[in-house]
């Protein structure tokens, strides 16, 4: 692989659970519900995943389970915030923390203090003959199924979105009562919607431990899914411009990796600059803070977000 | 009757079901669940020394805590109480030499100052950035929480590392700028005393004060406030201001009262124990007070189940969790009572 091979392939690698997360995101928001607790979900997934693929010695077993820890975990978040007209924001700091420690807990009790256990890794997958095109084939058909998946479903959103359903799914997130009245089930629907968006957290998690890693570690999502969440307001609500955002921040972390691999050393004006790793480990961090400020006051969020809808009777 | 029952159900089904999932998890770690709640209870509440540590947990939870209070109740979503805990403690230790050549009643209140003030610029910016860019402050906070645990990682690591250089960790602050013990040799110290103060203040500014008036305001509709002349962007920025002054003093009182040294993972999750402390209590200071204690005394606890039955000290995070949760589907209970009565009032009129 030559050097822009290595980082485009890498930069998709690292999108991938972004796009999974954000994509899901997207369909709940876009319904009107926002979802801060898809840092929670991606971290039940990501051990769902490991747990279920250390047991099995399956990767899919571990996706399935990944994918049903996240719809469980959307089940909770939709019962309290659709059925029951909670607080967005803190039923999902709820989840989130929640989280943190039952899969550290859940974690240390099954594996042990020390713990080595590795979960089988979902392989590649390259697409007969277009993985055989120059450096095409490589980026983009030399990839985990996960990969391609983000693909087919971005398109799929996309297509959805602009359905009867979809439509109706929208109105939701602009205008419930008008919804309502045009004989959407609002409730239903924002409930349906995530439910999908907790489902599609958790294979996003599951992508760390069996894509990425094939090992877990405590609080390993370390903030993926609020960047998910500036990847959704960066990509405008869009499940095409949600992609091509998260190939941003893919790439600054690809780009990361690639300081780190070398040194950490810059030419800046000439001169070698030392950059400190921490420097590095807090670029995502900060690309995600100096997008948002560059961008989201402009952008506009479903009217209804983050609105319960109480029917008046 | 039923409804009452139903109402007792609906408020229990969280807590028992947290309960069932802890002893459940110390099940699967094959250990006992009742030794592992006595431990609990023991080293939280059994003696002198564990009230001590109790005391002294809840102090960091109590100031942060009443930080993120004053931040939701002007409608801010602080989740930054984390970075904001971070830079406080950091900014003592940054300035501890100077600070050190103070006489000891100046050098303390100097270094919560400094603290103060780190924390308040910290979580200022997001309240700017919300404000004047329209960036969720939701994200933006938790961003840069992530950044200010590097910054301290990279401090330690560099320009604070210890003298001799071996270290990742800053050299101790000098006698000066520690807290006074109040009961040795249990580790209580002077900051109990400072953060019970500071739950009075925020109580009276809150609530007896005009600035405080407004803040609430802001926090209870917007668009309402707005009308009756409050400044609501001055109002955010001041309560945001506030609460990273909060919180960069519970960094630096658990600093100067506990740990003397900063080092990676100085905080572990105070800010976001925080927040279920101010949600638990109510997002009122003497709740907050309340709640601060037994999230304290499951704090220190748990640091007990750790000791004697093994349980991961990660488990206090689900505990949260789950407060945060019941609390939240309380809240919303409570709201549609409330609407159903105003409905019904409504009809008979």
């Amino acid at each position: 692989m030559t050097g822009l091979e290595e980082f485009l392939s890498g930069t998709l690698r690292l999108s991938a659970p972004l796009i999974l997360a954000a994509l899901g995101e997207i369909v709940s928001q876009r319904s009107g519900v926002i979802n801060i607790s898809i840092e929670g979900m991606m971290l039940g997934g990501a051990f769902a995943g490991f747990a279920a693929g250390a047991a099995t010695g399956s990767a899919g077993a571990g996706l399935l389970a990944a994918a049903a820890a996240g719809a469980a975990l959307g089940c909770v978040f939709a019962f309290l915030c659709v059925v029951r007209n909670a607080d967005q924001i803190v039923a999902g700091m709820g989840i989130n923390i929640a989280m943190i420690g039952l899969t550290g807990a859940l974690f240390r009790a099954i594996f042990g203090m020390e713990s080595l256990a590795t979960a089988p890794r979902l392989e590649d997958y390259p697409i007969p003959v277009l993985s055989g095109l120059p450096v095409v084939g490589e980026v983009f058909f030399n990839q985990s199924v996960l990969v391609y998946v983000c693909g087919a479903l971005a398109l799929g959103i996309w297509l959805f979105l602009r359905s009867p359903q979809g439509l109706g799914l929208r109105a939701c997130g602009v205008r419930p009562e008008a919804a309502d009245a045009a004989g959407v089930r609002v409730g239903l629907t924002r409930f349906a919607a995530v439910v999908f968006g907790g489902t599609m957290a958790g294979i996003a998690g599951a992508y760390l431990t069996l894509a990425q890693t094939s090992s877990f570690a405590e609080n390993m999502t370390s903030g993926r899914g609020f960047i998910a969440l500036a990847v959704v307001i960066f990509g405008r609500w869009h499940p095409i411009g949600a992609v091509l955002a998260a190939l941003i921040f893919g790439g600054a972390n690809e780009a990361q990796f690639w300081f780190q691999a070398r040194g950490s050393q810059a030419m800046i004006a000439g001169t070698h600059v030392h950059i400190p790793y921490q420097a590095l480990l807090a670029l995502p961090y900060v690309v995600t803070l100096a997008v948002l400020t560059m961008f989201a006051g402009s952008y506009r969020g479903p009217r209804a977000l983050g609105k319960p809808y109480v029917r008046s009777r | 009757m039923r409804d009452r029952t139903r109402e007792l159900a609906g408020t229990l089904v969280f807590p028992l079901a947290g309960i069932a999932l802890i002893a459940g998890i110390i099940l699967l770690g094959g250990k006992s669940p009742a030794h592992g709640f006595t431990a609990l209870i023991s080293g939280s509440l059994g003696g002198a020394f564990a009230l001590a540590e109790t005391a002294i947990r809840a102090c960091p939870l109590l100031l942060a805590g009443l930080g993120v209070t004053i931040a939701f109740r002007a409608g801010v979503w602080n989740i930054g109480a984390e970075g904001q805990i971070y830079v406080g403690a950091l900014a003592v230790v940054a300035l501890a030499p100077a600070l050190g050549m103070l006489p000891a009643p100046l050098a303390v209140p100097a270094g919560l100052l400094v603290a103060a003030a780190a924390g308040g610029v910290w979580a200022w910016v997001p309240a700017f950035l919300r404000t004047r860019r329209g960036v969720q402050e939701v994200i933006s906070t938790i961003m840069l929480n992530f950044s200010a645990i590097q910054l301290v990682s990279w401090c330690v690591h560099g320009p604070l590392k210890e003298s001799t250089g071996q270290f990742p960790y800053s050299n101790e602050i000098p006698a000066t700028l520690m807290l006074p013990r109040l009961l040795p040799p249990t580790r209580l110290h002077l900051g109990v005393v400072f953060a019970l103060a500071a739950a009075a203040v925020v109580w009276v500014f809150l609530f007896r004060t005009l600035r405080g008036f407004q803040l609430r305001a802001v926090g209870a509709s917007p668009e309402a406030a707005l009308h009756a002349g409050i400044r609501t962007e001055r109002s955010i920025w001041s309560a945001m201001a506030i609460s990273g002054a909060l919180a960069g003093m519970a960094g630096a009182v658990q600093l100067m009262g506990v740990s003397h040294i900063l080092f990676e993972k100085f905080s572990p999750g105070y800010g976001y124990t925080a927040i279920a402390a101010a949600l638990l209590g109510g997002l009122h200071p003497m709740g907050v007070t309340l709640s601060a204690g037994l999230l304290g005394a499951l704090e220190a606890g748990a640091s007990a189940m750790q000791r004697e039955a093994g349980v991961s000290t990660v488990i206090v995070y689900l505990v949260q969790g789950v407060i945060i949760l019941s609390v939240a589907h309380q809240a919303a209970r409570r709201r549609a009572v409330t609407e159903a009565i105003k409905q019904r009032g409504a009809q008979e009129v």
